[in-house]
């Protein structure tokens, strides 16, 4: 018989202790190769107010669409030194930013491509179990046939992508809306 | 094509909702609309990978980081972690964090009036072994009050991260006490409908794990998601 999963439990408010030593605002070190982008944004509650106890984790593939984990089996250069993982807490103000490198496709379901992306938990006070979503880029042709974007409806799909800033080159903009009509679409995995 | 082996999704019950009223900072935080259930890709089925390097070998026993010993009873926490299939994952990071004996966490948001212990910062990380073991030295924490409702203590508790082999595996948790007279009335630790999944978060007393003239063992295991059975084309 299956023993079923421990049970999810919230980071509280004080996750910090725990989770400082593995925290960065930089995914990818000098020399790691690919498009270099700052990702910036805010966590809001449903008051729209700033969650100042909210992290962030982030997963991707290297600039050639590999992940560096052993049940990727694709034939595609592995990049030494970057591990793909990040975690970023918010600020007092809700915010968060980091710097990592724009990831490669990576393949999806059906053996069609999926538009690039970084896949993201979020956890914070409040949350019982974490929640999953991802950020696509702007901008990008493949994010039209996306599968995972396929199955979000399309007035919503706009919470996963990513937003340019307005003369700025190289930076973003992506919000964590957790309630509201603005919600931003958490996944089931 | 590649074969995609994804991570089985939970019994009913077994997991909390993100909405559990009685934990009050869920209201504004669970989101409302449902979530969009996605097949696993291979961004799902892979996820970071920690080499034992990583680790600070002293960091497993949170007795022994500053000059002097913590007051508090002294522990031992160990177990393993398994899949749902009970095969153990070897090479797992766990992170662990905790109030000290008063209470109190090291943490500048905490202002219960109990006091901090400048021996304990209450903090420690390990890597499972090739049989999914792992051991922490610490203190019990105590219990601490908070303001979710009239009167509300948390039970003693210590908070574990676990990743596992993959982003799908990656769980947050708490660990409680046997015989800890507010897990009845914590809304946290109820918020799982399934009473047994709810009594796998208490760990056990451990006759074997203690040690005489020292310490207190505990015994708890953490279970991750196991692999569906059948793989999917990718």
């Amino acid at each position: 018989m299956p023993i079923p999963a421990t049970t999810s439990q919230t980071v509280g408010p004080f996750f910090s202790i725990g989770f400082d030593r593995l925290c960065t605002n930089n995914l990818a070190g000098p020399g790691v190769s690919g498009e270099r982008l700052t990702i910036e944004g805010q966590v809001l509650d449903g008051d729209g107010q700033p969650v100042p106890d909210a992290v962030i984790e982030i997963w991707q593939a290297n600039t050639h669409g590999k992940y560096a984990h052993p049940e990727d089996t694709q034939e595609k250069p592995p990049e030494p030194g970057f591990s793909g993982y990040g975690r970023v807490p918010t600020d007092d103000n809700g915010q968060f930013g980091f710097t990592t490198i724009k990831p490669g496709s990576v393949p999806g379901p059906g053996g069609k491509k999926q538009a690039p992306h970084l896949v993201v938990s979020v956890f914070m006070r409040g949350l019982l179990k974490r929640l999953v979503t991802r950020i696509y880029f702007p901008g990008e042709a493949a994010n039209d046939s996306d599968f995972i974007l396929s199955l979000v409806e399309p007035a919503r799909r706009p919470t996963l992508i990513a937003r340019k800033v307005q003369g700025q080159d190289g930076r973003l903009r992506w919000n964590v809306v957790l309630q509201g009509s603005e919600e931003t679409v958490f996944f089931d995995c | 094509m590649a074969q995609i082996r994804g991570y089985r999704r939970p019994e009913p019950g077994t997991q909390p909702p993100h909405l559990h009223p009685p934990y009050v900072s869920s209201v504004k935080r669970a989101p409302t609309k449902p979530l969009v259930v996605i097949p696993p890709t291979l961004s799902e089925i892979t996820g970071p990978v920690f080499c034992p390097e990583v680790v600070q070998p002293k960091a497993c026993d949170l007795t022994s980081q500053h000059a002097g010993h913590p007051l508090g009873q002294r522990i031992i926490v160990s177990g393993r972690v398994l899949d749902e299939d009970a095969r153990p994952l070897a090479n797992t990071l766990i992170e662990i964090w905790q109030a000290n004996a008063a209470g109190r966490y090291l943490h500048k948001s905490d202002q219960h009036d109990a006091p901090l212990d400048p021996n304990f910062t209450g903090c420690g990380h390990t890597i499972t072994d090739a049989e999914g073991r792992y051991r922490f030295v610490s203190i019990r924490p105590g219990a601490y009050p908070w303001r979710n409702h009239h009167n509300a203590w948390r039970p003693a508790h210590i908070h574990f991260s676990i990743f596992g082999p993959a982003f799908a595996t990656r769980l947050v948790t708490q660990m409680y006490f046997p015989g800890d007279a507010l897990l009845p009335f914590d809304p946290i630790f109820n918020c799982t409908a399934d009473e047994k999944a709810r009594h796998r978060l208490i760990s056990h007393f451990d006759w074997e794990t203690t040690i005489p003239e020292s310490a207190l063992g505990y015994k708890f295991d953490v279970i991750l998601r196991g692999r569906d059975a059948t793989p999917m084309e990718s």
